[in-house]
């Protein structure tokens, strides 16, 4: 049997104050950790929630998003004949043909613009995101120059409140209802009728066609229909799958970025539980000796220290956890860069994020603890007790 | 208690030397004696006589040069390092000059301590410890950290953690060195009992003559040679 792990706890809480200020150091890398790994999720979440997974979306080949994608009225009307297309209450296919467009607004009290998407909807559009939901107003009427805005940009936006005005494509449109779109990227939009859109923008063609999913297993057939298709030159994604995709480079780059700011900042941290651990060692030689004498073999002193040195490290990451917990109360506004288009996002913490946080701070007490547990593990036993 | 014939403890012909630079410093020379079965015996000397050093080796926490010890009928000098630390576990009570107890450790956990070595359940554990503090007279101690009690208190917990898994022998490394006068006396008192009521096996070193007293046989050590014996009566 082992020393108890109650020896080690016992030691760190008997020099709290050395042990809080190491610990902080890890808390510190953890934060930064955890943050930007909640950032990238946040970043991936609020993306990924936007789409449906029943949810299919059809785009020209090639382009990455509905902003490049062009689908004329031709190519449209193929494809609402697939049968696979799940069929809505009037009887005509859950579909909806859609236009985007950005545009450049101004913030509310600043002079700084921003680029908003703007949709063009179909009747189905509301239906084909279950999220998406109407708070405040109403609909815009087919014909008339009337919007609906998303939360987030009726709150930030000048003009986009109800009852306001926003002037773009040469028309003054009013904004007639609020809808809120959780948090996905629905909520940094302006909606209007599609019909009446396209006309102001002059645009000939719609840039994607949503529609729902008969039977959610038939996703393959209708995509290899619509991809082998002579007469249409346009693909077919899951919608969920297309959101992943638009997050991708964003994440990723947050990512790549988060892990080499931690990775450099835990060398630190690492350093600093090692000058503790060793100062550890230092202090308690003559029990190391005492311990060996009674018959604690080396592997056990070793384990001690190292899950003394863990121990720190895992009070710096619940810690740098606790902190960073605090981030999801922080929504972020910044450009989506691959469709230009302002998104609100806010920090993430997942059970993912949690337990890799904790593995990470983990690590840094390992390695941080390593070379003195081997330190007291060696020690002669005659010179460590002497040291009393 | 433990039926064998023969001595418990058989030391021959130890040598042993420091290297303190490029020099070699021989502390013991040529050592052979054998300790019986419930003997108590005082190792005495000058400071640098390799009285503490010979403690070391019969505790199996030092190797000697050359020579062979034999404690219990285990030839201790042939046993490898991680041997020598499961022996120790269950054959040798060590009782150190300061205590040298857990500071963060409770006097019941220090006592438990040897005790997690061996394969003891948990409630077993306990009953041991608290006969083992009760031996002491220290039972209401027992949720005490070692900073909370006396220097003579804190011996008697180390005495109590000592003869926890009744060992073969016991070894003292100047017990009453860092004690007041009546503490002391208390703790020589202590061991006493140990050796005449529970036939204790117990090695001693000190340097102090009314601690040697208590004990059977002295044994005089003069820059690493022992001297002959001498039976405590003769001392006082």
């Amino acid at each position: 049997m082992a020393i108890p792990v109650s020896y080690s706890f016992r030691n760190l809480w008997t020099r709290r104050l050395t042990t809080i200020l190491t610990a902080s150091g890890m808390a510190l890398v953890v934060f930064v950790f955890a943050s930007v790994m909640m950032l990238a999720e946040g970043l991936r979440k609020t993306l990924v929630e936007t789409g449906s997974y029943d949810n299919v979306i059809v785009i020209r080949k090639g382009s990455q998003s509905e902003m490049q994608s062009g689908v004329d009225r031709a190519s449209a009307s193929i494809v609402e004949t697939a049968p696979e297309i799940a069929i809505g209450a009037d009887g005509r296919p859950f579909l909806a043909k859609e236009l985007v467009v950005i545009i450049n607004l101004l913030k509310r009290g600043s002079d700084k613009p921003s680029n908003i998407t703007i949709r063009g909807i179909g009747e189905y559009s509301l239906a084909l995101r279950p999220q998406v939901k109407l708070v405040e107003g109403r609909m815009p009427k087919s014909g008339a120059s009337e919007i609906i805005a998303g939360e987030s940009v009726a709150k930030r936006f000048r003009g986009a409140g109800i009852g306001e005005t926003i002037r773009f494509a040469m028309r003054d449109w009013t904004v007639v209802g609020i809808f809120d779109a959780g948090r996905t990227g629905y909520s940094s939009e302006i909606w209007g009728d599609v019909d009446q859109l396209m006309q102001a923008f002059r645009r000939p063609a719609y840039s994607s066609v949503l529609f729902k999913l008969r039977d959610s297993s038939e996703f393959q057939k209708v995509k290899d229909w619509i991809e082998h298709d002579p007469r249409l030159t346009l693909e077919a994604k899951r919608e969920t799958r297309y959101y992943a995709d638009q997050s991708e480079m964003m994440a990723k780059f947050l990512r790549i970025l988060g892990i080499t700011l931690t990775i450099i900042f835990s060398l630190g941290a690492v350093i600093g539980a090692m000058i503790t651990m060793y100062a550890a060692v230092a202090t308690r030689t003559a029990e190391i000796g005492t311990l060996r004498a009674l018959g604690f073999q080396r592997r056990n002193i070793l384990a001690a220290f190292l899950i003394e040195s863990m121990l720190l490290g895992l009070s710096g990451g619940l810690m740098g956890l606790f902190f960073a917990s605090f981030m999801q109360l922080i929504t972020i506004s910044t450009v989506n860069w691959q469709t230009f288009s302002e998104l609100a996002f806010s920090f993430t913490l997942t059970r993912g994020i949690i337990v890799n946080s904790l593995l990470f701070s983990l690590i840094m007490g390992f390695v941080g603890g390593v070379l003195p547990a081997v330190r007291a593990s060696r020690m002669n036993i005659v010179d460590a007790l002497r040291t009393s | 208690m433990k039926t064998r014939t023969g001595p418990i403890v058989e030391v021959r012909n130890i040598y042993k030397s420091y290297r303190r630079g490029t020099q070699t410093v021989p502390v013991l020379e040529d050592i052979t004696f054998d300790i019986q079965e419930g003997e108590f015996l005082a190792l005495m000397g000058p400071s640098g006589s390799g009285k503490s050093t010979l403690l070391n080796l019969i505790a199996g926490i030092d190797k000697a040069d050359s020579g062979t010890i034999t404690v219990g009928g285990i030839e201790i000098t042939s046993l490898s390092e991680t041997e020598l630390a499961g022996w120790r576990a269950t054959n040798v009570g060590f009782i150190f000059q300061f205590y040298n107890l857990i500071p963060v450790l409770t006097a019941f956990e220090n006592v438990e301590l040897p005790l997690l070595l061996t394969g003891l359940s948990r409630s077993g554990r306990r009953e041991h410890v608290d006969l083992a503090l009760k031996a002491v007279s220290l039972s209401d101690r027992a949720d005490h950290y070692p900073s909370q009690l006396s220097g003579g208190q804190q011996q008697r917990v180390a005495i109590a953690r000592a003869i926890i898994t009744d060992p073969t022998i016991l070894v003292a490394d100047e017990p009453t060195g860092d004690l007041d006068r009546h503490s002391a006396e208390e703790i020589l008192d202590l061991m006493e009992r140990l050796v005449h009521e529970l036939g204790k096996t117990v090695i001693m070193v000190t340097h102090d003559p009314r601690a040697a007293g208590k004990a059977h046989i002295i044994k005089h050590l003069e820059k690493g040679v022992l001297n002959s014996d001498v039976h405590s009566e003769d001392t006082l």
